[in-house]
Formats: structure tokens, C-alpha cells, sequence
């Protein structure tokens, strides 16, 4: 295990411990840049699509790992990303950036506006009302039709920066590597939150909203940021999903992407931006391995292979089931104890994350 | 002069009274015990002083306002800091990050420059660590800066909680049963630790104990609650010995240990 | 004349809304977990009586399969507990709610495996029998739908007002600590509930699907039902049911007097309406958390 031998506070502020650490994450960074030369076309749109899912879930893991804010209504936020920065770009011509930024802003502001009213619910309530609320965008998409073309849908105008021409299917590179630029950012917003003021505000709501108000804490106020800043990243994320599905309409946003944006941060890991990234991986490795399993059993089987409608949902399930159950902390927490029991080999005890057994502890306002 | 001052308040849950027509005055600089039997109304007191509760009449002034109209998270802001009886620290955070939430009330930085992370926030921050690290060295946590408070034994639990409140930089901290679950050693070191918070941090006490050794040796004025209502207030000696309140802890327990 | 017809069809659909709620409301108030998956036991539990039940299935009697699928569904709900929610008990909230979303997934995918994705109708012998009463057209679904609904209501209440074993549920509920202490074999108690909520599953699939057709996708059904728990207030008996007839009853009306379109939405802004005027529902009492 590597001691840090720490010489000032700034030590436990900045971004990396120690070079060490930067040095791996700038070969990762490397890595992702490099990878539309290592891929072909087909993984390339799938890596892209892991890194809009991950700028989803950063955007729910804000809310609900860190701020402790379940949402099971996140498609909502997305939906409006992605229709707010069609129309801007669409019916007001403006540019693509200039539309992104407004969109994920746009959102945001959505975000605080509904968090008013929610700001008054707590767990599983505040589940139901952003459950209705992602049922009724469907409805809301369909009697907006003059903005967002209805049950026909909408096309994503052609992304255009500084001339150059970013499309999914002409330059996926391009593309790519926008939807890195935005993730990595999005990342660097995050994590400065995490070590300011306001992250430690939102972790003191999710743990202690009693605590955190003799401490000072306006809950109101730091679960609207909360609320606010959640649904701007999501935003953004919806904005990019637009152009990488190209057409889109009331059906793409459904209850069951808000469910599945949960369950993907559940099974990364609830309360890091590492988990974010893990569950995007997870919801785009799972389709694939059930596309190459199936095509094995049908080989072998020697018949055509047959298409099982709700199989994705039910594996996913299965894996989210074994998580919970058995790893409560998500593929990040795995893989935290992992490293742990290297870097202490031989003296890692089982004991050491083993949590205390608890009664329930009601959570009930009665 | 008077920092605190409880005018004839009064408490209700539906029909239940829990306080009724209490009144006191806590000075600056003095370390004020309210004791008395379970359910007397002690808890009570302290959360209406911190306004999770609001009573039915009766005001509670600080420094000569009123503060019935502010909201919990006003009153740290207002230099009133509390701990609670059964430990509210966030479990899943370090001691480190527990006590710098006490710092949030200082903090100046606007939400645009926390997410670029400006220098200015840096520079803030650090400011943040040190007040907070001479807190560690007041209260002597430094073994258990990094530790996750899940992991902590009980006694240490009690003096984060209270470091946590010292961060705010209080003028009155409100300390709910510091003593309840220490051991005799640990119990010794709680009683120098209010009296340091007094003479070396300057910070007034108002504090709920049943100890009645630590709340004599350390208390300047003593208040005793029962059913809801002041039955004695003076000094320790005075009130150990009088008649009323060795007559509410007949049974239960005797004051005077 | 015809508001009177839409209100029976909506009461009608209400009872099986209210019954799929009472399920919510039994296991909350017993463990304080939500669970996400009553809408898909209620499903599974239509599908096992339709495949003991129909002739192209097995074909035993239809009292019989109706027996069988409650049974079995009481099975299910308890193992369920057995297994999967009991080694999450303490953990917060949001824990048993996303792994009951995902036992909902799991069942769904269970139940288009075994039973396809088409819809398929059970065979009810009251199925298509109609009442005509001064004008009124009264389908014997619709009746056995509010029947079987406010006589299973009124045996629950009883069973947790009246007997030992329920007031020692409620206890269970509401101090679970204090409860073991006082003898009360909490964990037995839990498995019990999820039974309890199984076999109202089942019921509630039996009636629904005697109403039209069901397929693995009806338990999203579920959803609507929990606005209708919301509406009436997560805690208790009576509001479940009558969140649920609020809910019944607003579809049809909204359908036919705003647009067909609203007939979806209606419940669900009607709930956030409730959640914002009164956060823990129209009948719950509330008051604050002891520090």
C-alpha cells in the first residue's frame, strides 16, 4: 500500500493524489482518444453510445448517489435535451453549440421548476412523482406537435462546429470524439463539485437531512441544485442521443430508459462517477454478449436464430438482482475491495467493508 | 449579559404538553446544565431553541431577537451550534468531511466557480482545512482524520459530533448528552473538553446531562425540568439540594451521586 | 344515463386498480419496502390460472384453477421474501425498490417465455353475461370485479383489526425493534405479508383478466395502480381502494369529456396534484420525525 506522505492540505484538494495516479488516467484519457483509429465503425458507435449513457448517468448519480434523491423519471430530462436542442437549432437557427449549451441550461431550469413542488417529498414518493412525470412526457411529446412533429417525430439538424461537419454516420470519429469532449468535461464539473463546498452538501442531505440542517445546510435549497445541475447533464445527454439516433419521437424516451438509468447506476455503484461509467458499460456490453450467446445457441442447435422479445430486460434484471443482493456497492465497490486486498496482500480480512446488520430504521414521517 | 433567552414557551404534540411556560436565560460565557427525569422536556427545549419544533406560545430570543421565524438551517448561521443525543454524524463520510461541513455556512464561493473549481475556491478551501485541522488538534482526533465514521468507536463518535459543531465557529453550542455512553476515562476527558470550549474557544455551553458529577463539576447555573416545567435553577450545589427536585428524581434516580 | 354507465365500467376497473394497491399498501406498511413488482405478480398470477384453467392449457375446473393460481401466488410472494427481500431488510428504501423493479423485469421475461407475448383471454363461466338493469347494462364481470374486491377488502380489515396475528403485522410495522422484543417473530411476520400480497396479486389477475385479455406486458398495469396507492395514501387499507376507484373512475370521464388522449394522463396528474397539496396522500396522518 502507497503512503502519502501529505505537505499541505492542498494534498487532499487537488485532483490526483500523485503523479502516479494522473499518469494512469492521462493513459486512459490517451486511450479514448485514440480509439476511433483502434475500432471499426460499428464498436465506435457503441463506445459512443457507453459515453452518452455515462453523461446520463453522472447526471442521475449527482441527484441520486450523491445528492440521495431517487428519480425514476430521468427520460424526461433527457427527452427534453434532446427535443430543446433540436428545436433551437431547427426552428431558431442557431448553431450547435450555442443550442447544445442552451438545451442542457433549458433543462436545468426544467429541473428546478419540478424540483419545487418534489422538494417536499421524500423517497419513495419522490420515486412515484418523477415515475408519473416520465409517464406523462410520452402524452406531453404527442400534444406538443407543432414543436416536437408528434408521433412522426423529429430529424436532428446537421451538427456544424467551426465549418466543420460532425455527422453519427459520415465522420463517426468526429462524433466520437465530441461526445468525448462532453463527457470528460462533464467529468471534471462533477468532480469539482465533489471537493467543494456544495458536494459536501449534497452528501450531508443524503445522509443526514436533519444533521445537515442544524449544520446549516438549507435542504431546499441544495436538493434544487441538486435537482438543477442533475438535469442539465442529462440534458446534454439527451441533446447527443438526439443526433446519434439521428430520428426520434414520443417512443424513444419511455418509462423503461428512466427505470434502466437507475438500475445502470445501482449496478456501477451508487455515489461515484466511476459507477456512472461502469453502468454505461454494462448497458452497452449486455445487448452485445446476448446478440453473440444467442447466435452460439443457435449454431450449435444448428437453427435460425430467434429474436426473444424482453430477454435484455430480464438478463438485466437478473445482474441487477445478484448486485443487489450480493454487492450492494456496485462494480466500483468490487472493485475498490479488489485493490484493496492487492495492496494489502496478504492481510486483506473479509471483515473490512462488511457493514454492521441494522434494524430498520423507519423513514416513515408518521 | 444575556446570549439566550427561552421566554415562557410552551410545547404541544396534540394533547401532550411537553413543555409549558419554560423560561431562561443562558450568559454569556456560562456553561448551563438543564437536567431532569426522562421525558421531562429536555430534547424538547433544544429543539425548539434549534427549530425543528415550534411552539405553541412563548419566544426564544438570541442575542436579543427573536428567532421563531427562522428556519433550522438559519440558525447555524446565527453562531448556534448543537450535537444530538443519539449521534447524527454522516456515517458514510470521514471525520475529516464531517467536520468540514460544519464550515458550510462560511463558505463564499458561487456555484459556477465551485464547478470550475477557481482558485479562489482552492484558496477557501484551505482555508476550510486549517480552521478545521486546529479543531482536530483542540479535540486531539488526529489518529482518526481519515477514518470513515461507520468505522469509529462510540466515544470517539461523540467528540466528532462535537467538533463538527465547533466548526461553525458557534457562539453557543447546545450539547445533548455528551456524556451518555462514555466510559469514566472518557467521561473525564468530555468534562475538560466543555470546559476548554468555554475558557479557551470562548463559546458558550448550553448542555443536557444526567451525570450529575460532570454537570457540578463543569456548570456554572443548573436548570431542572420535570413534567415540562422548571422546578429549580441556580448553581449545582443549590439545586442538589432542593426539596423539589429531590422529590421529582425520588424513585429514579437520586441527583446527588 | 351514460355517466352512470361510465361509472360503473370505472368503479369496475377502480376495484382491480385498488386491489393491485392494497398489495402496495400490505407489504409497506408490514417491511416499509415498496414494491415495484405487484403489478407483475398480479400479471403471473392471471397467467397461472389461465394455464390451469383453460381448456387448451390443463383444463381443470375454473374454481379450481382460481384456488391453485392464489395458492401459488401466495407461494411465490412468500419464497420471494424468503429468498430475495430478506437479506436487503435495513437497507434503505431505494435498495428493495430497484430490486423489486428488477424482480418485475425478471417475471416479465419469465412469463413471455413460458407464455408468449400475445395477449390471451381467460375462460370465465360468467364471461359475457350481461345484467340489464332499467336501461343499465351491468357485464357480470364488471360485478364480480367490485364484489370480490370490497368482500377481500373488508377481510383484510378485519384480519389486522380483529386478530392477533394482524395487530401483531401492524406492530411489526411500526416499530420493528420494539416488536422483536416483544415476541413478535418479525421475519415470519414479513414472509406472511408477502403471501398475503401474492394471493391479493392473484386475485386482483383473476378479475382482470375475466375483464378482457391479459399478456406479460399487463403488469405495467401496475403503474396506474400505484397512483392510485399514492392518491389514497401509501399507509392505509381503505385509501388504497379508494385511491384506486378515484383512478377508475377518473379514466373513463376524463376520456369522454376532455379527449381520449387525456383518458392516460388524468391519473397521474391528479397524483402529482395530491403529492403536492398533501405529500403522504389524501388519507394519511402525519406528523414530524423525533429527533
Amino acid at each position: 500500500m502507497r503512503v502519502h506522505f501529505k505537505t499541505g492540505y492542498d494534498h487532499d484538494i487537488r485532483l490526483f493524489p500523485d503523479a502516479r495516479e494522473a499518469l494512469r488516467y492521462a493513459a486512459l484519457l490517451a486511450v479514448a482518444i485514440a480509439l476511433p483509429v483502434l475500432l471499426d465503425d460499428f464498436l465506435l458507435g457503441e463506445a459512443t453510445n457507453v459515453l452518452i449513457w455515462a453523461i446520463a448517468g453522472m447526471g442521475l448519480m449527482l441527484l441520486t448517489g450523491h445528492a440521495g434523491q431517487p428519480s425514476l423519471g430521468h427520460a424526461a430530462f433527457l427527452a427534453a435535451g434532446c427535443y430543446a436542442n433540436a428545436i433551437l437549432m431547427d426552428r431558431f437557427g442557431l448553431p450547435f453549440l450555442a443550442s447544445f449549451a442552451l438545451a442542457g441550461i433549458l433543462t436545468g431550469l426544467i429541473g428546478v421548476l419540478i424540483a419545487i413542488p418534489a422538494l417536499r417529498l421524500h423517497g419513495i414518493y419522490l420515486a412515484i412523482a418523477t415515475l408519473a412525470l416520465s409517464i406523462l412526457t410520452e402524452d406531453i411529446v404527442v400534444l406538443a406537435e407543432p414543436w416536437t412533429g408528434g408521433v412522426a417525430g423529429m430529424t436532428a439538424p446537421p451538427i456544424s462546429i467551426a465549418g466543420v461537419e460532425v455527422d453519427r454516420l459520415a465522420s463517426p470519429d468526429l462524433f466520437y470524439w465530441l461526445c468525448l469532449a462532453v463527457a470528460v468535461l462533464v467529468t471534471l464539473g462533477y468532480r469539482n463539485i465533489l471537493r467543494a463546498p456544495l458536494g459536501r452538501a449534497f452528501v450531508s442531505i443524503r445522509d443526514s437531512e436533519i444533521s445537515a440542517q442544524a449544520m446549516g445546510v438549507d435542504p431546499a435549497r441544495t436538493k434544487a441544485a441538486a435537482f438543477g445541475l442533475s438535469c442539465m447533464t442529462t440534458g446534454w445527454a439527451g441533446a447527443l442521443m438526439g443526433h446519434f439516433f439521428f430520428t426520434f419521437n414520443h417512443e424513444v424516451f419511455t418509462v423503461v430508459i428512466s427505470i434502466q438509468l437507475l438500475l445502470m447506476i445501482v449496478i456501477g455503484g451508487l455515489g461515484s462517477i466511476h459507477g456512472a461509467y461502469y453502468g454505461a458499460a454494462v448497458v452497452g456490453i449486455v445487448p452485445q454478449a446476448i446478440n453473440l450467446a444467442r447466435d452460439a445457441v443457435a449454431g450449435a442447435l444448428g437453427g435460425g436464430a430467434v429474436a426473444i422479445p424482453g430477454l435484455e430486460t430480464g438478463i438485466f434484471g437478473l445482474i441487477l438482482i445478484v448486485f443487489i443482493l450480493f454487492e450492494p456497492l456496485g462494480i466500483h465497490g468490487r472493485l475498490v475491495k479488489w485493490r484493496l486486498y492487492f495492496e494489502l496482500f496478504p492481510f486483506y480480512r473479509r471483515d473490512m467493508f462488511r457493514r454492521q446488520r441494522s434494524y430498520l430504521k423507519t423513514e416513515r414521517l408518521r | 449579559m444575556t446570549l439566550l433567552e427561552v421566554r415562557d414557551a410552551t410545547v404541544r404534540f396534540g394533547g401532550l404538553t411537553a413543555l409549558e411556560g419554560v423560561s431562561c436565560a443562558v450568559e454569556r460565557g456560562e456553561i448551563f446544565a438543564i437536567v431532569g427525569p426522562n421525558g421531562a422536556g429536555k430534547s424538547t427545549l433544544f429543539n425548539l431553541i434549534s427549530r425543528f419544533y415550534q411552539p405553541a406560545s412563548g419566544d426564544v430570543r438570541f442575542e436579543g431577537e427573536s428567532i421563531l421565524a427562522r428556519s433550522p438551517s438559519d440558525i447555524a448561521a446565527l453562531g448556534i451550534a448543537r450535537t444530538f443525543q443519539n449521534i447524527e454524524l454522516f456515517e458514510r463520510s470521514t471525520v475529516l468531511q464531517n467536520l468540514l461541513i460544519g464550515r458550510h455556512t462560511r463558505r463564499r464561493a458561487s456555484l459556477p466557480s465551485q464547478i470550475v473549481f477557481a482558485p479562489s475556491v482552492r484558496r477557501e478551501e484551505i482555508a476550510h482545512r486549517g480552521a478545521v485541522e486546529r479543531i482536530i488538534d483542540f479535540l486531539d482526533l488526529q489518529p482518526h482524520r481519515e477514518q470513515t465514521i461507520a468505522g469509529l468507536p462510540y466515544g470517539v463518535r461523540k467528540v466528532v459530533e462535537i467538533g463538527r459543531a465547533l466548526a461553525i465557529e458557534p457562539r453557543l453550542i447546545l450539547l445533548d448528552e455528551p456524556a451518555s455512553g462514555l466510559s469514566v476515562e472518557e467521561t473525564g476527558d468530555m468534562r475538560f473538553w466543555i470546559d476548554d470550549i468555554r475558557t479557551r474557544l470562548g463559546v458558550t455551553v448550553l448542555m443536557v446531562e444526567h451525570n450529575m458529577s460532570l454537570v457540578s463539576a463543569v456548570s456554572d447555573r443548573v436548570m431542572v425540568l420535570a413534567e415540562g416545567r422548571v422546578i429549580a435553577l441556580g448553581t449545582p450545589a443549590e439545586v442538589r439540594t432542593d426539596r423539589r427536585v429531590v422529590e421529582a428524581y425520588l424513585g429514579s434516580e437520586t441527583p446527588a451521586r | 344515463m351514460e355517466n352512470l354507465q361510465l361509472a360503473v365500467s370505472g368503479l369496475a376497473n377502480g376495484c382491480i386498480y385498488g386491489l393491485i394497491a392494497l398489495g402496495f399498501v400490505l407489504i409497506y406498511k408490514a417491511t416499509e419496502q415498496v414494491n415495484f413488482a405487484q403489478g407483475d405478480l398480479m400479471m403471473l398470477g392471471a397467467f397461472i390460472a389461465l394455464a390451469l384453467g383453460n381448456d387448451s392449457h390443463i383444463g381443470a375446473p375454473f374454481w379450481v384453477a382460481c384456488a391453485g393460481a392464489v395458492l401459488a401466488m401466495a407461494a411465490l410472494g412468500w419464497s420471494l421474501e424468503r429468498v430475495v427481500l430478506r437479506p436487503i431488510l435495513g437497507q434503505p428504501q431505494i435498495a428493495a425498490m430497484i430490486l423489486t423493479i428488477a424482480l418485475g423485469f425478471v417475471l416479465r421475461f419469465v412469463a413471455g417465455a413460458i407464455w408468449g407475448h400475445d395477449p390471451l383471454a381467460l375462460e370465465t363461466p360468467i364471461a359475457g353475461a350481461n345484467f340489464s338493469l332499467g336501461g343499465l347494462i351491468l357485464g357480470a364481470d364488471e360485478i364480480a370485479a367490485i364484489v370480490v374486491t370490497l368482500l377481500l377488502t373488508g377481510l383484510l380489515f378485519a384480519f389486522f383489526s380483529r386478530t392477533r396475528l394482524g395487530v401483531a403485522m401492524q406492530a411489526s410495522s411500526q416499530n420493528q425493534l420494539a416488536a422483536y422484543y416483544m415476541g413478535i417473530p418479525v421475519k415470519r411476520v414479513h414472509g406472511l405479508t408477502w403471501a398475503l400480497a401474492g394471493a391479493t396479486a392473484a386475485v386482483a389477475g383473476i378479475l382482470f383478466a375475466s375483464k378482457g385479455s391479459i399478456d406479460p406486458g399487463t403488469g405495467f398495469l401496475g403503474i396506474k395502480a400505484f397512483a392510485a396507492a399514492v392518491i389514497g395514501g401509501f399507509g392505509s387499507l381503505p385509501g388504497a381502494l379508494a385511491g384506486g376507484l378515484i383512478v377508475g373512475l377518473i379514466e373513463p370521464f376524463a376520456s369522454r369529456y376532455i379527449s381520449a388522449g387525456y383518458a392516460q394522463i388524468a391519473p397521474y396528474a391528479v397524483m402529482i396534484l395530491v403529492l403536492v397539496v398533501r405529500p403522504h396522500g389524501i388519507f394519511a396522518q402525519v406528523s414530524a420525525k423525533k429527533v
